[in-house]
């Protein structure tokens, strides 16, 4: 029964939605966006669109027109021509004209797409299942970029936020005015890294590095999302750039650096269970937890349940291993470089002693420190 | 079709009766009846997977499927629709009406023509058996890009034997039907006097046989990196994803043209037959067949301009891609001006011919605003592209279809259909398709990535109104159903020519045709061709 009232119930509040639509919706075009190439994009798709609007409007005339007034029951009667060599070579030639036409400022705008010389900055974005790494590589800033929709809304048990699926934890910030130049890589499959308002979205590919180039010329938040197809949770992985002027840019970039030296502090000191359990919760929760579920029961086969797991109730020294250094091969990465020592020690303390696991022991930064060497 | 036995008994030398008939057929009516309800029930199939899709995507937030299955629907979806019904629809077409177009007697290779049939239904069992395997049905997509598609679970060997399985009944049935036409043409039926459907036919299978092979091969390296340990496609070993991407399609996209090719030919049958005027431009027809089929080969990576390729590569592939639509319209000018002047009239194939130059050419606008790359940057991987794709392949690829089976079918059975019941079908799905794909045009360009099980709030009112389209238009496919059974059952006796207008050998024989279609060749006048 209740798997048919939850259905039914989303029916009913979807066809209120429906009735209420909201005015934000009904969005009809590409946006003209933040970027002089996102403009010269815009142009030259609505460029196009006209065009082939207008070809329609000849072409879908011409069969209206016939069917109108060369049907059979009006007393038509069929005419004997079928083939003018005039015609013919007219139709074939008055096209290629206006493909020329098109042509030229599709190539000039590609070109300039192409120009990634001379930035004033470089932003190394790698793609992860199912996350964005994002590496200043200027100012030594280095954080990932999670999805922050809570679970609940995904599945229908609170309200939908105003940014559904479009939140991460931590933006991508960018001075305006300044030539961003972005390279795009991959830790496991390919992705693509997509923000429509600056019109720039190309692969991330493993292996391989891709370069683009974004200058935008208004403050602001813009959204995207990965675009290619990268696994389960591709439709859960979006993107957040927040464009802010310059010196907000370098304000950002020094409280990011302080947060850096605050983490390795926190990787100084002893911690105590309950302190372990609570940060490994929350770690747990948005590196962890879109395979090894929420409820630590995996998923079988591809994900393994964490409850009950072999690894998560036999020794610790394994566990943070297979933790640090992923397995080769399967979906489970290398945490290493994506978690500080404190993270780690926190999510593996709190995977040894939740979902019924109990091993009542903890793992402290300090042992994460070391099984790093 | 079961017509076809009743046809077969006055002149009985088949090979049995009940299913002993049908597993050991070798004749071509009998197997072309097999590929089209194998392509009737792949589209059933293949429908369930769109309506789960969709029924997903009636509102944000996950209600019905888990994330994975969900890419599995996607990418079963298009296989089985691509693979199982829009090629099997046209290979049935084809079996039917070759030989009688070009007056032979039958295929020319009429025991091979068993066993390309035969296989399918097992390549298509072991594809779909994926989906009750642990970790279910390959879910990468269509286009198996790896590391992706190595992820994979227990599917892949299976997925990529199938592709193998199906890939050799295609190529098989393309050297049969490139024999039956180049060998069992009637005295005087020169290459230029060819109706057009087995031009395009032509033309088609010697695609098939250039990249279904590409495609065996692409697989194969999947299937090698991932048990034999070779890097074809991992940066890691030496190798490289794109690799694949560029072979995929360098198959890929003459695929996407053997599926429309046909289409073409059977559009250009039908529109002279109910205009009562001959085809116009019928060489300038064939010249932009070859030349789309030519084309075909060097536009392959405009499916892949994010990856990252040269300057020059992206010229080349826009510039190449744009030319595509010289050609293209070179055809749909063409019809139009068979309609000119025509002495019209609207029985149910016409109404699907009239549908497919209307929203085939709607797709192709899509296409060409696709081919502008830097714009395309914009477009790709977004549900603009899923709409342009459905527009050439829903009311192009398969009205098509359902258009040659309205047209052929009284030749068939022997039976007028029911063209109320015809008629309702038509209006009915034509509504639903532009309900069903229009919309995804607005998405698309507002931002909604494709292969995505949830989406953000600003995309909730088109998707719902293509929800509503998709379940009014699959439904609507049962009256078609219904009406194709009554009339094999039944109904108002067909006349040897059928339609008035019609031209052609195929209306020259009794209907429904004798068992051997052409025992003795038929004389072709000069102007058969139409
Ligand atoms: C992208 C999916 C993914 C994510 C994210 C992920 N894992 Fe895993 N994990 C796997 C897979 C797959 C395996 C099984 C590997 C194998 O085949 O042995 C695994 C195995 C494990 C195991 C061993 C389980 C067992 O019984 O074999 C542990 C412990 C583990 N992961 C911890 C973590 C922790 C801690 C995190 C977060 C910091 C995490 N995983 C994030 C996919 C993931
Ligand atoms: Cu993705
Ligand atoms: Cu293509």
């Amino acid at each position: 029964m209740k798997a048919f009232t939850k259905p039914a119930a989303a029916l009913v509040a979807a066809l209120f939605t429906l009735a209420g639509a909201a005015d934000a919706a009904w969005e009809l075009n590409m946006p003209v966006g933040v970027t002089k190439i996102s403009e010269t994009v815009y142009d030259l798709h609505m460029l196009i669109l006209w065009i082939c609007v207008v070809i329609g409007i000849v072409v879908f005339g011409a069969i209206i027109y016939s069917v109108i007034y060369h049907r059979k029951s009006r007393g038509a009667v069929a005419a004997e021509f079928h083939e003018s060599t005039a015609v013919e070579i007219a139709w074939t030639v008055v096209p290629f004209v206006i493909l020329v036409g098109m042509a030229v400022p599709a190539a000039k705008t590609l070109v300039e797409m192409e120009q990634t010389g001379d930035s004033d900055m470089t932003l190394k974005v790698t793609g992860y299942q199912w996350k964005w790494q994002y590496e200043y590589l200027d100012d030594g800033v280095t954080f990932f970029s999670t999805l922050a929709t809570p679970r609940e809304q995904i599945y229908g048990e609170t309200e939908k936020g105003e940014n559904y699926l479009l939140e991460v934890d931590k933006h991508v910030v960018l001075p305006v005015g300044k030539k961003v130049r972005i390279l795009l890589t991959s830790n496991d499959v390919i992705h693509a890294w997509w923000v429509p308002d600056l019109a720039v979205k190309k692969d991330a590919i493993p292996g391989f590095i891709n370069e683009m180039w974004t200058r935008i010329e208004e403050p602001g938040i813009y959204r995207g999302q990965c675009a290619e197809l990268c696994g389960r949770d591709h439709g859960f992985m979006p993107i957040v750039v927040e464009a802010v002027p310059e010196d907000e840019y370098k304000a950002w970039v020094q409280r990011m650096k302080g947060a850096t030296a605050e983490a390795s502090d926190e990787g100084m000191r002893e911690w105590s269970n309950a302190e372990l359990i609570a940060r490994g919760k929350d770690v747990y929760a948005s590196s962890c937890a879109a395979c090894h579920q929420p409820n630590g029961q995996g998923m079988a086969p591809a994900f393994p349940a964490i409850a009950g797991s072999p690894v998560a109730t036999g020794p610790a020294e394994a566990h943070l291993a297979l933790v640090l250094n992923g397995k080769p091969g399967t979906s489970m990465q290398a945490f290493a470089a994506q978690l500080s020592d404190a993270d780690l020690a926190a999510v593996v303390t709190f995977q040894r002693n939740s979902f019924g696991n109990a091993s009542g022991d903890a793992v402290q930064p300090a042992q994460v420190a070391a099984a790093r060497n | 079709m079961s017509a076809a036995a009743d046809a077969h008994h006055d002149d009985h030398h088949g090979s049995g009766y009940g299913w002993k008939r049908w597993l050991y057929t070798t004749n071509h009516k009998d197997i072309g009846t097999l590929y089209l309800w194998f392509a009737f029930v792949m589209f059933i199939i293949g429908g369930i997977m769109a309506l789960i899709i969709r029924a997903e995507l009636w509102t944000p937030g996950m209600q019905i499927t888990d994330p994975q299955f969900f890419n599995s629907m996607t990418t079963m979806h298009a296989l089985v629709m691509i693979f199982g019904v829009v090629m099997p629809g046209f290979v049935g077409l084809a079996n039917w009406m070759v030989p009688m177009m070009v007056g032979g007697p039958d295929m020319a290779m009429p025991r091979m023509n068993n066993w390309s049939f035969w296989i399918l239904p097992f390549g298509f069992g072991i594809l779909l058996s994926t989906l009750f395997m642990e970790g279910g049905a390959p879910a990468a997509g269509w286009t198996i890009y790896p590391p992706l598609s190595l992820q994979g679970g227990d599917h892949v060997p299976f997925m990529i034997f199938a592709i193998h399985i199906l890939g050799v009944s295609s190529v098989m049935g393309a050297i049969n039907i490139i024999a039956t036409i180049l060998n069992l043409r009637a005295p005087g039926m020169t290459l230029m006097k060819m109706p057009l459907f087995v031009w395009t036919w032509l033309i088609t299978a010697y695609l098939l046989i250039a990249v279904m092979p590409v495609l065996a091969g692409a697989v194969t390296m999947l299937l090698t990196d991932r048990f034999f340990d070779t890097s074809f496609f991992s940066a890691a070993g030496g190798g490289d994803p794109v690799m694949f991407q560029h072979i995929f399609w360098f198959f890929g996209h003459p695929e996407v043209y053997i599926l429309i090719l046909p289409a073409f030919g059977i559009v250009s049958s039908i529109i002279p037959t109910f205009a009562r005027k001959h085809l116009f431009g019928y060489s300038s027809m064939v010249y932009a067949t070859a030349s789309i089929a030519f084309l075909s080969f060097i536009v392959w990576a405009h499916h892949m301009f994010t990856v990252g390729m040269p300057l020059a590569g992206e010229l080349f592939f826009m510039f190449s891609t744009m030319l595509i639509a010289v050609p293209t319209g070179v055809k749909v000018f063409n019809w139009v001006a068979t309609l000119w002047k025509g002495s019209m009239t609207f029985e149910t194939p016409m109404l699907f011919a009239l549908g497919f130059i209307i929203m085939f050419t709607i797709g192709g606008f899509s296409g060409l605003m696709l081919a502008i790359t830097p714009v395309d940057f914009q477009y790709h991987d977004t549900y603009f592209v899923v709409a342009h794709f459905h527009y050439v392949l829903v009311p192009g690829a398969i009205y098509s279809i359902i258009a040659a089976v309205y047209f052929w079918i009284p030749k068939w059975t022997g039976h007028m259909y029911d063209e109320t019941l015809g008629k309702w079908h038509f209006w009915l799905s034509t509504i639903f398709v532009n309900v069903l794909f229009f919309p995804m045009h607005f998405v698309g360009l507002a931002g909604m990535p494709r292969r995505i099980p949830d989406y953000a709030l600003q995309f909730v009112d088109f998707n719902q109104i293509a929800t509503i389209g998709a379940f009014g238009f699959g439904f609507s496919q049962l009256i078609f159903l219904y009406l194709v059974v009554k009339c094999i059952k039944g109904g108002e006796k067909a006349t040897d020519r059928v339609w008035e207008g019609a031209h052609g050998l195929e209306w020259t024989l009794s209907s429904p045709p004798p068992y051997h279609s052409f025992s003795t060749p038929p004389e072709v006048k000069a102007e058969h061709h139409i």
